[in-house]
């Protein structure tokens, strides 16, 4: 059975970055462990392939599905690691559906553990699709956690996508590249959260292209920068036709860190409506003292805005 | 029992400093209801804050139940069972009102006891319980909320900055019941920075603060008409030029 080369280290990193409570979850999943597979369930209305080009899968999931999830969780607990994974997502028209992709690296080694995940979306026609990727790394070695997501998105009329993504540590580098394209009346919202810490470095580059009509789009990110981290926001929306976007970034900014926020909108149709937005700043003075007024210490209290933020 | 002996608070270098708080002298005796008004920058928000713990006295020393509390710090204190309601409150992008009511009491707090709240302070809690304290908040829907997060507290002060700031008058009725409901359930000690008269008349005591000292304190029978009167006499000062010209 493939299960077998899963720890108790393995099943904490699922439980973080998937809320799974152990292998196999309901319904189809994908279990990708150390490059190789783990796991894997197709149902009746989900299918899941292995590529056979290059490393990967294809997901593809039958017109009308209703409430069904999909788990594709990727784990490397294994140092010296460096992979590429390609994985397509074909979702048949008017179905909806919720997809838990993350991965997790734990790396105790010397060598640097970097996942590389290249997902395509293809959502057909009024499907809706909420897509939750959650990245996180631990470990005591001082080999590197190193992942680079990018994701495409290609949008057929009237459908429409959730994207969360959330990095929530242990991260040492990241350049995450989002592109999407929307055709007519789709709906997308991208909310990324992110905390870097240490010397870590995170980039995100973001396009969003609007160009369907009464399409629309928000892209929001909200981050933390601690320490000597590093993080750059490049998130573009581009107005094609009658459309809206509204982009807004907002990070708290702390210790020695740096962030860089550098929104852009882009209308190439006089009946597109585009707003952005940016703040960094520290956190509230005011709010510190709000809540050590409740009897909270200032350590915690930090804690607590700087979850409640990234929440 | 609260008291103040001799407390200064000044901004500036000890040369050529600013009193804003300048050798005041003032004891809140166990399960009274005190306000605390006088001119606007007269240093009773000031006065407040150094209770709270937020500003540091130049001299002098603060006791609560006896026990010097000069020098510990905002959330020491707080665990001491004083709380204060700012005037100006934060807002906090990513904490639900329910979140925020829950940190107030120190742990989860069940959702009707949340909502019983929430509608003390004038607000249809199911509408609230989930929002973020955010920006998208009115400023007198952040203001009753927090004067919710100090009634879900188990207090024995509770301090609040102008509750009636930025709170339509609607609410304000509402709110002045609040007061009232609290003087009756509890034993808290209770002082507020007002310059209501509404709520000056449910007040035990009434302390004046003007140019940074105790201009008159006592009893609220006793103070509260002389700060008619002297509304009054202001009045009659322009009433009087008024006849003036009449004549």
């Amino acid at each position: 059975m493939p299960e077998q080369n899963i720890t108790n280290t393995d099943l904490g990193l699922l439980k973080t970055i998937a809320g799974l409570d152990g292998i196999p979850p309901v319904g189809a999943y994908n279990l990708r462990l150390n490059s190789g597979s783990a796991g894997r369930r197709s149902t009746k209305n989900i299918e899941i392939t292995s590529k056979t080009d290059r490393p990967g899968i294809d997901i593809r999931i039958k017109p009308g599905v209703k409430d069904e999830d999909v788990h594709i969780p990727v784990i490397i607990d294994a140092s010296g690691i460096a992979e590429t994974v390609y994985n397509d997502f074909f979702v048949g028209e008017g179905a909806d559906v919720t997809i838990i992709a993350g991965c997790g690296i734990h790396n105790d080694g010397c060598e640097e553990s970097r996942h590389d995940g290249v997902h395509r979306f293809f959502i057909g026609k009024d499907a809706k699709v909420r897509y939750i990727e959650r990245h996180y790394g631990e470990g005591s070695g001082a080999g590197g956690r190193v992942m680079n997501p990018a994701t495409e998105v290609y949008m057929e009329e009237g459908s429409s996508l959730e994207m969360e993504t959330v990095q929530i540590g242990g991260i040492d580098s990241t350049v995450r590249k989002t592109l999407a394209r929307l055709g007519d009346g789709c709906r997308m919202n991208l909310s990324e959260r992110l905390m870097t810490h240490g010397s870590q470095t995170a980039e995100s580059d973001v396009v969003v292209e609007l160009n369907g009509r009464d399409s629309s789009a928000g892209i929001m990110s909200r981050t933390v920068a601690k320490d000597d981290s590093t993080q750059v926001f490049r998130p573009r929306a581009v107005g094609r036709n009658a459309c809206r976007a509204h982009v807004r970034c907002d990070s708290i900014i702390m210790d020695r860190a740096k962030v860089s926020s550098v929104p852009e909108i882009a209308a190439e149709s006089a009946d597109a409506q585009l707003v952005h937005e940016a703040a960094i700043g520290r956190i509230n003075n005011e709010q510190l003292l709000k809540l050590m007024t409740l009897g909270i210490d200032e350590e915690r209290a930090e804690e607590i805005i700087v979850e409640g933020f990234l929440s | 029992m609260l008291e103040l002996k001799n407390v200064s608070f000044t901004v500036g270098t000890p040369d050529s400093g600013l009193d804003i708080i300048d050798d005041v002298t003032l004891t809140v005796p166990d399960g009274r209801f005190t306000i605390i008004t006088g001119p606007n920058g007269g240093g009773k928000s000031t006065l407040a804050r150094l209770i709270m713990g937020i500003e540091k006295p130049t001299s002098g020393t603060i006791l609560w139940n006896g026990r010097d509390i000069t020098g510990l710090s905002i959330n020491e204190r707080a665990t001491l069972g004083i709380g204060y309601a700012f005037q100006q409150p934060a807002r906090f992008k990513g904490l639900t009102v329910r979140r925020l009511l829950s940190l107030a009491h120190g742990s989860e707090l069940p959702e009707n006891e949340c909502c019983a709240y929430l509608t003390q302070v004038g607000l249809c809690s199911r509408d609230y319980l989930n929002r973020e304290v955010d920006d998208s908040l009115s400023g007198g829907e952040v203001k009753r909320i927090e004067i919710a997060t100090l009634m879900a507290r188990d207090l024995q002060l509770a301090i609040f900055d102008e509750p009636e700031a930025g709170i339509d008058l609607w609410s304000f009725t509402m709110l002045v019941e609040s007061f009232k409901t609290m003087r009756r359930l509890n034993n808290e000690t209770v002082i507020i920075i007002s310059h209501q008269e509404r709520l000056m008349k449910i007040a035990d005591d009434i302390v004046v603060i003007a140019a940074g000292r105790v201009r008159d304190s006592g009893a609220a029978e006793e103070v509260f008409p002389k700060l008619m009167g002297e509304f009054n006499e202001e009045c009659d000062m322009r009433g009087g030029a008024d006849r003036g010209e009449a004549r």
